[in-house]
């Protein structure tokens, strides 16, 4: 199967002689949900305006379901949609004429634009501000408005530059939920974002980019399994003066009735649950200390620094 | 792939965009040009008499109608073309599978229109002033026509270049007002010194309101075959370096 996006030793140099990406290799196949990560700077954006066309690349080649970019620039940009991460629609247009325009720039005749613009701005949720000026808009419905945009042309890939950065927790598992079904109805969704915890929940495949080049490059599980611990914060019901040292488990208070735990992947949560038990200590409830995926990226990223 | 889709969706953008704010686009040169006629043609005018032969507001009317011609074609393009890259919509072109050429002709159609709106306007001003009627109207609506278009695309590229609202000011400011004003809008270079007459002959804008004047009046102070070798000529030059500029995505990609 033709993958929905294919790169090779794709080179970016900046004019101030800045190296933004020194040959990566990318693969993802139709119909995932990928994630492409990685710290300011390490070359996310760069990769994502050389595959919309608005950065020019130095090498390498990119095909979008299996059109050259260079060589079949048409074909490969009809399968493409591009959700940027800052709001670069006209501000002074309304909500119908923003989506509308984007469909003609993509040749659907004006009947079929509009059944497609009113569609898309339905689906979105903005059925009720088709008519309104763009700057009017709520930052939430700012991003949907993207998104909508996006979508007009029917892209088979789309790609969302950060696309719940700044917004609040309820829109951001809307527009999860969104996405989901997006990519559910087969389109390929290529996402970056700083918030771990999305591309754990959503993603089924990732990279993680650090100083211009691909530092990891396989499925969110695989990846996930290469923790060897993970921390929880525990909450005692009865506030403990210390704790006991239990082998192979690492413990520290944080106040009288909270815990850090350790805990190798190979031992398992069941294993200190009773060693406290025998001590006498019950826990009430459990959470994770941090995002899985954020303990694997901060590991990674630090590795990646130590080798260059 | 529709290319002719696109370029409509661009045109008819442009064209909604300058009639929607008409008060900033087409009253004000309206205004300025009806006070022109009746400051330098009614009442300073009759008491210059006869230039080249006709009374000097029929005189003057061809020089006027460019004149808003020339500022709003080029204004229309580099006002919107820049901030549509101020603004980063620009994006929404570059992602899509739009040619460069489909993109100039777009915004340099949008200039084209607004030059002829106005200078429509202006023109249908001064016939309460003047009681003109064309010699040779293909001239006329030629150089109308292909100068509107060589200002919009001096526009855009001036729109190219801009990285501020002040370098999309400075060219129309203190370039081409001058060159107009000294094109002979109000006056024949045969009134100059010889020294002067000749310096003119290096304004290009010369050239055009002297052909468009030949078509109104018959009478031109530079042969007419010449102005439209120009204006042909530059209009290709234009034409050329802005699809190399955006070729290569000057002013545009990173």
């Amino acid at each position: 199967m033709t993958p929905a996006l294919s790169i090779r030793n794709l080179r970016k140099t900046y004019r101030n002689g800045q190296d933004a990406l020194m040959g990566i290799d990318l693969d993802v196949a139709a119909g995932d949900f990928f994630a492409l990560l990685g710290p300011n700077g390490a070359g996310k954006s760069t990769t994502i305006g050389i595959l919309s066309s608005l950065v020019t690349k130095t090498a390498g080649t990119v095909r979008i379901f299996g059109h050259d970019l260079d060589r079949e620039r048409d074909a490969a940009k009809h399968c493409l949609g591009l959700v940027p991460q800052e709001v670069n629609f006209n501000q002074f247009e309304k909500v119908i004429d923003i989506v509308l325009n984007q469909a003609g720039y993509y040749g659907i005749r004006r009947r079929e634009a509009l059944i497609r613009a009113e569609e898309c701005i339905a689906q979105l949720g903005l059925w009720d501000k088709r008519d309104a000026v763009s700057r009017h808009l709520s930052g939430g419905m700012k991003r949907r408005l993207m998104i909508a945009r996006a979508l007009v042309h029917r892209p088979r890939l789309l790609i969302l530059d950060e696309p719940t950065a700044g917004v609040d927790i309820e829109i951001r598992r809307s527009m999860w939920a969104l996405l989901r079904r997006i990519n559910g109805e087969g389109t390929t969704i290529i996402l970056t974002t700083h918030y771990l915890e999305e591309a754990e929940n959503l993603c089924r495949n990732i990279a993680i980019i650090n100083h211009g080049r691909i530092v990891e490059h396989s499925d969110m599980a695989s990846l996930l399994a290469k923790l060897e611990a993970n921390a929880f914060i525990l909450e005692l019901r009865q506030p403990v003066a210390a704790l006991p040292e239990i082998p192979g488990y690492g413990l520290e208070l944080r106040g009288d009735r909270t815990v850090l735990a350790t805990v190798p992947t190979e031992l398992g949560v069941h294993g200190l649950f009773d060693a406290l038990g025998r001590e006498g200590i019950e826990v009430t409830s459990l959470r994770n200390a941090a995002n899985r995926l954020e303990q694997l990226f901060v590991g990674m990223l630090e590795t990646s620094e130590e080798s260059t | 792939m529709s290319y002719r889709i696109a370029f409509q969706t661009i045109l008819f953008k442009e064209i909604y965009r300058f009639l929607r704010i008409w008060p900033q686009t087409v009253l004000p040169p309206v205004v300025t040009t009806g006070l022109y006629f009746l400051i330098f043609g009614t009442v300073v005018g009759d008491r210059i008499g006869d230039m080249g032969g006709h009374r000097y507001v029929d005189y003057i009317v061809p020089g006027v109608v460019l004149m808003s011609v020339i500022t709003n074609a080029y204004m229309n393009v580099v006002a919107s073309f820049y901030s549509t890259k101020f603004q980063r919509n620009i994006e929404e072109l570059l992602v899509a599978p739009v040619p460069d050429g489909v993109i100039l002709a777009g915004y340099v159609g949008g200039g084209v229109v607004r030059g002829l709106v106005v200078g429509g306007v202006v023109l249908a001003i001064s016939a309460l002033f003047s009681d003109f009627c064309p010699v040779h109207p293909w001239a006329v609506a030629a150089m109308f026509v292909l100068t509107a278009m060589l200002f919009s695309l001096a526009g855009f590229l001036n729109a190219l270049f801009a990285n501020s609202f002040d370098d999309i000011s400075i060219v129309p400011n203190f370039v081409l007002t001058p060159l107009v004003y000294l094109g002979g809008v109000f006056y024949s270079i045969d009134l100059l010194p010889a020294f002067w007459q000749q310096a003119s002959r290096f304004n290009p804008i010369l050239y055009m309101i002297n052909a468009f004047r030949y078509g109104f009046l018959g009478v031109s102070d530079v042969p007419v075959e010449q102005a439209f070798a120009l204006v042909g000529v530059l209009i290709l030059a234009l034409v050329l370096a802005s699809l190399i500029l955006l070729r290569r995505g000057t002013g545009l990609k990173a």
